[in-house]
């Protein structure tokens, strides 16, 4: 329990998606004007990463990774052994395509007012590279099925936050005097450093 | 050369970048950007991926039915991606290993699918072929002149040969510790926006 | 033409054949490039085997991969040992992978005493027997893996057979920050550690990183890097963790005894 806590904690502060590892920034600056679409957002990203993380563990595991097939195959000798692993990104970009549609028709079908307050962003998840990222890592790591659960919601949960607090800022940015040059992007992309120059005193944190 | 040729491969690199006005890619600009060297291999990844991707999607476009459109794309990308992957592990795996996931990620780099869908769908593969190389060296500027900036003042080198002695190895140049840091290309893309925009004065955004 | 394009059957032929176009390529692509691939990886663990060793200075400044490998079939044996009792086991030294095995909680065990900061530990280990021209033992390298600031730091510790004197500390894989933590892989850092003493002469580990710079003539301190404490404290404590009984402990104990043969 405590080992899930402090993967928790990590992802979302420590390796925060957006503000450590850099991913789903388009995302980030691009939809980061207004609180109330990046909290919609925000909550797409950590029900898409939540399930996604886990799906691609279960098929990279049983599937994709060195030796899986193995013995289904009945192969003894590890000479023979077979190594999917080269499909690995392929397989995990269909699958978070595949999760976000079926998402998007179950959404409408029996949650059509939540399918009214995220279903503009979800299209956008399935090129949000977080979601990729997250996926990667997911095998960098080499995680169990119950950690890849921690960690995919912690980093969305952590992304989310990044976002959130970016549209706050950018918010009351309106109000302030920007060099005309720097206006929009600019200041977004400076903003965002210092963010992450914030984010990165959790550093060196021991869980 | 004739001028259409050149619009089509230069403009993207300054008129119209994909990382400064566009806002796509911006995930692996970021964090890869820590040496030339990376920047270059990136670069270079990421425009074989996007010149082909474009060529071949530009090939078939009259084929593709537009409900699988998108899948259609993603797999094409992501078949790239893979034999680029698979190309660098096997000739340059100290690369490969520096830039890990990073490599992958160019599947949901949003300017790859951006091209191909906004670009290659409608126009003949010649002139595909030449955007995805305009973008991909649009997206290569930004990256090499940001690594140029980090690698030169935090490290003290340009690709990789000592121009700049540092303390640590006896030298007289400090390494300026900020410019190391990952979250340095932001305000590095920040400035670089700025500049930019200061002497294209119609790119400023309105608000 | 639009209405021809958009009937099912259609749609699903175009798709197979997209399906198995790409999966041509990636296929050919893989099967094809993987020996290639093989070979780097087991050369940049050959390599980093023999800087441990001390023996790459010897074949020059940019040595080429067939002088490698040669040297590391002469020179280099592996041996698996299980960490719990230290005594040489059988086993595929190649097929052995520390990381799959510490994952298996059938393979690993929870360190009580966990300052390495692993998590779980696996139970066997590979390490490596480095002779001389003569044949005659004359480094011992061992795999090191613990926590520096941000993830895992994998690396080689060479000792000579009193597994007392330091050759070097090899790092193989590491996430540290550039200019900072990462210096643990500057050759002007690497170079402090030969001839350094693990224990002192009571026989404790006495092996330490002085922040500040050590002391001229300390033989168990070596420099920490500046800016990086936490990943300075990381290499103390992984080097203390695998010195100890938890690590290679029991097999040095061994060792010392003539035990192995």
């Amino acid at each position: 329990m405590e080992h899930y806590l402090s993967i928790f904690v990590k992802t979302i502060f420590i390796e925060n998606m957006a503000l450590s590892f850099f991913l789903g920034m388009c995302t980030f600056l691009a939809v980061s004007k207004k609180v109330s679409t990046a909290i919609g957002l925000g909550v797409a990203v950590v029900v898409v990463l939540g399930l996604a993380v886990p799906a691609n563990q279960i098929i990279y595991q049983a599937i994709l990774a060195p030796g899986a097939l193995d013995s289904l195959m009945g192969i003894t000798d590890p000479k023979e052994s077979i190594d999917l692993s080269f499909l690995s990104f392929i397989t995990f970009i269909g699958v978070i395509a595949a999760l976000v549609q079926i998402l998007e028709m179950l959404l409408d079908k029996y949650f059509p007012a939540l399918y009214q307050a995220l279903g503009i962003f979800l299209p956008l998840i399935t090129v949000n590279c977080a979601i990729f990222g997250a996926v990667s890592f997911m095998v960098a790591k080499n995680l169990t099925l119950g950690e890849s659960v921690v960690y995919g919601v912690g980093s969305g949960i952590g992304w989310m936050l990044a976002i959130v607090l970016m549209a706050g800022l950018r918010e009351k940015m309106k109000y302030s005097d920007v060099p005309n040059g720097l206006k929009g992007l600019g200041i977004t992309f400076i903003t965002a450093g210092l963010m992450a120059f914030g984010f990165l005193s959790f550093g060196g944190i021991s869980l | 050369m004739s001028s259409d040729t050149k619009k089509v491969l230069f403009g993207p690199v300054v008129d119209n970048n994909p990382i400064a006005l566009q806002v796509l890619g911006v995930c692996s600009a970021l964090a890869v950007t820590s040496s030339m060297a990376n920047a270059l291999v990136m670069t270079l990844a990421v425009i074989v991926v996007t010149a082909f991707s474009n060529l071949f999607i530009s090939i078939i476009r009259n084929q593709i039915p537009s409900s699988v459109r998108i899948i259609v794309q993603m797999a094409i990308i992501a078949s790239l991606v893979i034999v680029v992957d698979q190309v660098l592990k096997a000739f340059s795996y100290q690369l490969s290993k520096e830039l890990s996931v990073y490599i992958g990620l160019i599947i949901t780099n949003c300017i790859v699918m951006g091209r191909a869908e906004a670009f290659a769908m409608k126009e003949k593969p010649g002139v595909s072929f030449l955007d995805g190389i305009g973008n991909g060296l649009g997206y290569g500027a930004v990256l090499m002149v940001v690594a140029f900036f980090r690698e030169l003042l935090g490290f003290g080198k340009v690709f990789g040969f000592e121009v700049l002695p540092l303390v640590q190895n006896g030298g007289w140049y400090q390494g300026n510790g900020l410019l190391v840091l990952p979250f340095s290309s932001f305000f590095i893309i920040g400035l670089i926006i700025w500049a930019v925009r200061q002497w294209k004065p119609e790119q400023v955004e309105k608000d | 033409m639009s209405s021809n394009k958009e009937t099912f059957g259609r749609t699903l032929g175009f798709v197979l054949v997209i399906c198995l176009v790409c999966a041509a390529l990636v296929s050919i692509a893989a099967v094809g490039l993987k020996p290639l691939q093989q070979a780097n990886k087991l050369l940049d663990k050959q390599t980093k085997i023999l800087e441990a060793s001390g023996l790459l200075a010897n074949l020059g400044t940019s040595p080429d991969s067939k002088s490698i490998v040669a040297t590391y079939n002469k020179r280099v044996e592996a041996k698996m040992i299980d960490l719990k009792t230290g005594t040489i086991i059988e086993g595929d030294v190649n097929a052995f992978d520390e990381r799959a095995d510490s994952r298996d909680t059938a393979k690993s065990t929870k360190p009580s005493n966990d300052i390495a900061g692993l998590n779980r530990r696996a139970d066997r280990a590979v390490v490596y027997l480095v002779k001389n021209e003569q044949g005659q033992l004359d480094t011992i390298v061992l795999p090191i893996v613990g926590s520096g600031l941000w993830d895992l730091m994998y690396g080689f510790v060479g000792l000579s057979p009193d597994f007392n004197t330091v050759q070097s500390v090899v790092y193989s894989d590491l996430k540290e920050t550039p200019g900072l933590g990462a210096e643990v892989l500057n050759p002007n850092w690497k170079a402090l550690w030969p001839g350094k003493k693990m224990f002192n002469e009571q026989g404790d580990i006495a092996i330490k990183i002085v922040k500040g710079g050590a002391k001229k003539g300390d033989v168990h301190g070596v420099d920490a890097l500046s800016g990086a404490t936490l990943t300075s404290n990381g290499v103390e404590r992984t080097l203390h963790f695998w010195l100890g009984n938890e690590g290679y402990g029991p097999f040095i104990a061994k060792f010392r005894n003539g035990g192995l043969n």
